[in-house]
């Protein structure tokens, strides 16, 4: 069975929450960036085995985040030019 | 009006040696830094410099240090992804893909051979064509010494053009030590080379041609369909260095006629020390391997495969096919932007093809400010991470042969600047550098006597400049 719209705004949000922890400016622009554009693109998707597909692919892409932006908090460098500073509360 | 020129140049050079003086040695001061702070310390600006990079229109503290990167001609970032394949590699699957006699091995070497897939996909090759490498360099070194020396004794001469990376040069000198006749095509003035002059260049003992498929400099994307067609027509074999190209703009080694291949890894976001080099089996390419030694790579590059290097390649290899329309698109949007914001700054000229959209790649943007030096601006944009030409040559202060090339005087030569964007290149990145480019464009400009006596209406080549 295909995931319901549902679980697939909740994947989508997850990616995006995901790929803003990254600490490093570019990567977490990148994903959240690329994030929009592949949910969108794929928004008028009706076959129901290319949407289980790509919710697959979706999952896993999170997984990665979910890696990656842990190790991006590992190691982190100075921010950049173009980067506000977070304001210590 | 002459002595009156002269005499302002002077009261300038005072002023400027006065300056100069009460600073400690700007260009001393740079280097005696770069060798003894620490990597891991906060990057600081050369001392002595009059540049400051706060600006007036935003409270800098609020913001990061970190310059921005736009060299991705250079060296890309690692994409997470590629990160995350490689991890694998580095924790657990740590076997040796040449051992045959166990399960480490076997994992290991199913996973090369697929990342292998993935590298020959890119451009429509045979997996089997695809010989791994420390890096372009290194394919470049094996494909231009190794193909001359192999059929050494019927065949004496190669050629190449004039705008080709050092490495490719340097081998070609090599050879012209070896008794092989090398010929350096000339460039027109937007890189390109003449089909006509190729065809002529070609002689009975030609055995090698290698022209670059983008440049490294200007980004120019050179015909390689064409020059492909020439080479199989007069049973000449075709070597190009596609580093810059790979994986960025559509290259089908059957369609184009492509004999051998340079690829390198860190150029499409994948891990630095490795890259591969294609060597078409039918009809049958032979050359004299560099490396020699277990008979791995079919023989052609002994030495053990660095599987996580590998993997890592070919996953970065399987993503620029995946986000190849979606990369082509951004970076098109985002180098059109850099390059209006820029070209609207006056006296300013992009090097390249300007003409021909398809024949320039846009990740790859030169651009010329006149009466600037290119080394000054760059020491003036200290919060970008910018390159007035290839990473090989900008240690020694010489004006860049691809410019030389292409006909541009020193002068312009010296004062051209090349940015890189790339993959993870944003548009805030972009707006932010237009701005400071310039802002500081203009500063650099009231600085220079040369800049005054233009604006004044003076001719600069009609000056006789009296040496002191």
């Amino acid at each position: 069975m295909a995931p319901t719209s549902k679980q697939v705004l909740q994947l989508y949000k997850s990616i995006l929450s995901k790929a803003s922890k990254f600490d490093n400016y570019n990567f977490r622009e990148y994903f959240r960036r690329k994030a929009q554009h592949d949910f969108k693109e794929h928004k008028n998707v009706a076959d129901e085995q290319q949407i289980t597909r790509l919710y697959n692919e979706g999952i896993d892409q999170l997984a990665l985040l979910n890696r990656q932006s842990a190790i991006s908090q590992m190691f982190t460098f100075e921010k950049l030019v173009v980067e506000p500073l977070k304001k210590h509360h | 009006m002459m002595s009156e020129i002269i005499k302002r140049m002077a009261v300038r050079n005072l002023r400027s040696l006065t300056a100069a003086l009460s600073q400690p040695a700007s260009c001393l001061g740079r280097r005696s830094l770069a060798t003894s702070v620490p990597p891991t310390s906060t990057p600081t600006p050369p001392s002595g410099s009059t540049i400051s990079l706060k600006s007036a229109t935003r409270d800098e503290s609020k913001y990061g240090t970190r310059p921005i990167y736009l060299d991705v001609q250079a060296t890309t970032q690692t994409d997470p992804r590629v990160l995350d394949k490689m991890l694998q590699f580095y924790t657990g699957l740590y076997g040796n893909p040449h051992s045959s006699t166990h399960s480490y091995g076997w994992e290991t070497e199913k996973e090369v051979e697929a990342a292998r897939k993935h590298v020959a996909d890119v451009i429509g090759a045979d997996p089997k064509e695809i010989i791994f490498t420390s890096g372009a360099t290194e394919s470049n070194n094996m494909a231009i010494k190794g193909v001359p020396r192999f059929y050494k004794n019927t065949k004496k001469h190669i050629i190449t053009t004039q705008t080709e990376h050092k490495c490719v040069l340097d081998s070609a000198r090599h050879l012209q030590d070896e008794g092989f006749e090398v010929t350096y095509l000339p460039v027109s003035t937007e890189g390109l080379i003449d089909l006509d002059e190729l065809r002529k260049a070609i002689r009975k003992d030609t055995a090698l041609v290698s022209v670059m498929a983008v440049n490294n400099e200007i980004g120019v994307i050179q015909p390689l369909k064409e020059i492909g067609q020439i080479c199989r027509e007069n049973k000449v074999f075709f070597h190009t260095d596609a580093a810059q190209a790979y994986g960025k703009i559509p290259i089908d080694v059957n369609e184009m006629n492509i004999d051998l291949m340079s690829i390198s890894s860190h150029k499409i976001y994948g891990p630095k020390g490795i890259g591969a080099c294609y060597v078409r089996r039918r009809p049958r390419v032979r050359l004299d391997p560099i490396i020699t030694g277990g008979g791995q790579e079919r023989g052609l590059r002994s030495g053990t495969l660095a599987p996580p290097l590998v993997a890592g390649f070919g996953e970065a290899a399987r993503l620029m096919t995946q986000e190849l329309a979606y990369d082509k698109a951004y970076i098109e949007k985002l180098s059109n932007k850099l390059k209006n914001g820029l070209l609207l700054i006056p006296e300013t000229q992009f090097n390249g093809v300007a003409s021909d959209q398809s024949k320039q790649y846009p990740g790859c943007v030169n651009i010329s400010f006149a009466y600037i030096e290119g080394e000054s601006l760059l020491m003036a944009l200290k919060d970008i991470a910018l390159s007035s030409g290839s990473a090989c040559t900008s240690a020694s202060l010489e004006p860049s042969y691809v410019l030389h090339a292409l006909g541009a005087d020193d002068a312009l030569a010296h004062s051209s600047i090349r940015f890189g964007i790339g993959r993870f290149t944003t548009e805030a990145e972009v707006d932010y550098v237009i701005k400071a480019i310039n802002e500081r464009v203009e500063f650099l400009r009231q600085m220079s006597p040369l800049w005054e006596m233009v604006q004044d209406g003076i001719d600069l080549n009609t000056i006789e400049w009296s040496g002191h």
